[in-house]
C-alpha cells in the first residue's frame, strides 16, 4: 500500500528506507537475516526500488550491530560489481543506488518519522501525521519505511508468486514469520513458522519446554511492547488478530519466556526503565508518564508501596494512553496492564508482605 | 572537497577530513552525515568533547549547541572520557531473565568499579545496553565491536584478558 502511494507521488526523487533499527527488547530477528544472507535484503530492496520509482534507499542499522555494518557494505559491493545495483542495473535505465547508515542508539528510531529525522541528520524524534512519509519523507521527498523482514519476503513472493505466500499461514496473515524465542526455555533460538502456529507449539515442541523442570508462568508474544500472557494462553494462533483478541499483540513475534521463579512486578520494572530511558522527550505524557510509572514500579517491587498505588498505576497508564505523539508511550503501558490483569495478586503480595513474595527470584533489575 | 577542507581550517586531520568528504558524497545534504561525523569525531578525540563539536560543526554547517544536542541524544556518544575499551552489557529481560544482575556484580567486582565508570588505568568502561538484539543466547555484552553471548562469570574472566 505504501508503495501505491509513494508511486502516485509525482516529486523526485523518491526514497526506500529499510528499518534495520530493530530495537524492540526480545526481538533479534532481523540481524540473523543481514547476517545470514544480505543478498536477500538487497535484492528485495531493489525490486521495491524498481516498484515505485526510487532512486535512492538507506539501510537505517541500529549501532549495536557493527559487525553488520561491514557485511551490508561487503554485499552491497559485490552486488554493485555484478550489475544487480548502481546505474542501469541490468543494462536497464532503472539506477538504483543504496548505502548503509548506522544509527547512534535510540530505541525510538524504529518508529519510521523518528528514523526520517534521525537520517537527516537531527534527533530522532517523531513526527506528526499527516504528512505522511509517502508523500514527505526524508529530504522532504516521497519515501518508503520497510522492515528487514518484510523486504527480504519481496525476492521470494517474486519468484513464486503471491499465491504461494498465501498459501503459508492463515488466512487473515499469510506467509511466515521469524519468531525470536528466548527466556527459560530449553532451546531459545530463532525460528522460521508459519503465522497462525500456537504458542504451544512453539514454547514445547520448537523451544523444548521451559528449563529444569520448572512451569511456565508467562510469556510475551511481541516484544517489550506486548502485554505478557499467561499458560492459560498457550493455545491462541499467533497471527495479529488472535493475538490481539488474547489481550495482547503479535508486534515484532519475539517471545520471551518466564518460568515460575519470575517477579512479574519486577519484570514490569524492568521493562519500564527501558522505556523511560527510550523516551524521547518530546511529548510530557511520555517523558513523565513512563518516569512515573518507574518510580511507582520500583517502589512496590522494594515492598514499600501502598494499596493505593495499583489504582494509581492503572490511572496514569489512562493519561498516557492515546495522547501520546507516537507509539512508544502506548507500547510503554504493555508491560504494566498485562502484569495488572494476570497478577494483581502478586502487587497485592508485594504491598501486603513489603517484601517480594518470590523466593527464588531470577528477575534481575 | 575542497571546500571543506577550507571550511575546517582546524579540528579534523588530513585523512578523517577526506574520509568525511566520501561519507557526505552518500546524502543529498551536509547535516545528513551528522552521526557518521559524529562516530568520526569521538574516534579521533576520544569522546565528543569541546573540540570535537567544533570539529564535527564546522563540517556539518551546523551550530555547536546542535551538535551538543545530538551527541547527548544518542547513547553511543559520550561527552566526557572514557577507557580503550568500552564493555556494553544488556541487562533487558531477556538477559535478565538469565542472570545478567550477577554478571554485572561480577564485573563490578572484577574492574573493581561500579556500572558506568572506567577503571583507574583507563582499561575499561563498564555500561549497560538496552538489548544487543542477541536475545536468543542471552546473556550477552558488547566489547568494543565485538558481541559475546551465553555469558557466565568464568566467560567473562577470559573474554576481558583480550583486551589491553
Amino acid at each position: 500500500m505504501k508503495w501505491g502511494f509513494a508511486a502516485a507521488d509525482p516529486k523526485q526523487p523518491k526514497y526506500l528506507l529499510c528499518n534495520a533499527d530493530e530495537g524492540e527488547p526480545g526481538t533479534c530477528k532481523d540481524r540473523q537475516i543481514m547476517e545470514g544472507d544480505p543478498h536477500e535484503l538487497i535484492e528485495g530492496m531493489v525490486i521495491a526500488g524498481y516498484a515505485f520509482g526510487a532512486e535512492y534507499g538507506y539501510i537505517y542499522l541500529r549501532a549495536e550491530y557493527p559487525k553488520v555494518v561491514s557485511i551490508l557494505e561487503t554485499a552491497i559491493a559485490e552486488a554493485e560489481a555484478r550489475g544487480y545495483l548502481g546505474a542501469n542495473i541490468l543494462s536497464s535505465d532503472f539506477s538504483f543506488t543504496l548505502r548503509v547508515h548506522r544509527g547512534a542508539g535510540a530505541y525510538i528510531c524504529g518508529e519510521e518519522t523518528a528514523l526520517i529525522e534521525s537520517l537527516e541528520g537531527k534527533r530522532g524524534q517523531s513526527r506528526i501525521k499527516p504528512p505522511f512519509p509517502v508523500n514527505v519523507g526524508v529530504f522532504g521527498l516521497p519515501t518508503v519505511v520497510n522492515n528487514v523482514e518484510t523486504l527480504a519476503n519481496v525476492p521470494h513472493i517474486m519468484l513464486k508468486g503471491g499465491a504461494w505466500f498465501a498459501g503459508v499461514g492463515s488466512e487473515k496473515c499469510p506467509g511466515t514469520r521469524i519468531i525470536s524465542l528466548s527466556g527459560h526455555v530449553h532451546k531459545p533460538g530463532y525460528y522460521e513458522l508459519p503465522m497462525g502456529i500456537t504458542f504451544r507449539e512453539v514454547i514445547y515442541e520448537h523451544g523444548g519446554g521451559i528449563r529444569g523442570g520448572r512451569k511456565l508462568k508467562a510469556f510475551i508474544p511481541g516484544g517489550a511492547s506486548a502485554a505478557c500472557l499467561v499458560p492459560e494462553h498457550l493455545e491462541v494462533k499467533m497471527d495479529y488478530d488472535a493475538v490481539a483478541a488474547a489481550g495482547s499483540m503479535l508486534g515484532s513475534s519475539a517471545l520471551m519466556v518466564m518460568d515460575d521463579t519470575t517477579c512479574m512486578v519486577k519484570v514490569a520494572a524492568r521493562l519500564m526503565r527501558f522505556f523511560v530511558h527510550e523516551s524521547c522527550g518530546k511529548c510530557t505524557p511520555c517523558r513523565e508518564g513512563t518516569e512515573w510509572l518507574f518510580r511507582l514500579l520500583q517502589r512496590i517491587e522494594a515492598g514499600e508501596g501502598k494499596l493505593s498505588d495499583i489504582d494509581l498505576l492503572r490511572e496514569l497508564c489512562d493519561h498516557i494512553s492515546g495522547k501520546t505523539f507516537c507509539p512508544l508511550g502506548e507500547g510503554a503501558l504493555g508491560p504494566v496492564r498485562g502484569t495488572l490483569i494476570h497478577f494483581e495478586d502478586e502487587y497485592r503480595a508485594h504491598i501486603e508482605q513489603k517484601c517480594c513474595p518470590l523466593k527464588e527470584r531470577n528477575v534481575r533489575q | 572537497m575542497k571546500e571543506i577542507l577550507k571550511m575546517a581550517p582546524a579540528g579534523f586531520a588530513e585523512e578523517t577530513l577526506k574520509k568525511i568528504d566520501e561519507i557526505m558524497a552518500r546524502y543529498p545534504t551536509r547535516r545528513a552525515a551528522a552521526l557518521p561525523v559524529l562516530y568520526l569525531a569521538q574516534r579521533e578525540f576520544g569522546c565528543v568533547d569541546d573540540r570535537a563539536l567544533g570539529a564535527a560543526s564546522r563540517v556539518l554547517g551546523i551550530s555547536k549547541v546542535e551538535v551538543y544536542g545530538l551527541a547527548t541524544y544518542y547513547s553511543m556518544f559520550e561527552t566526557k572520557p572514557f577507557g580503550r575499551n568500552v564493555i556494553h552489557l544488556c541487562d533487558n529481560l531477556a538477559c535478565s531473565l538469565l542472570g545478567a544482575e550477577s554478571l554485572q556484580h561480577h564485573l563490578e567486582r572484577k574492574l573493581e568499579i561500579r556500572m558506568g565508570e572506567t577503571t583507574q588505568d583507563g582499561r575499561f568502561t563498564l555500561k549497560n545496553a538496552e538489548c544487543l538484539g542477541a536475545c536468543a543466547q542471552a546473556p550477552v555484552m558488547l566489547v568494543n565491536d565485538d558481541v559475546y553471548e551465553g555469558l557466565t562469570e568464568a566467560r567473562i574472566d577470559e573474554i576481558l584478558a583480550k583486551y589491553e
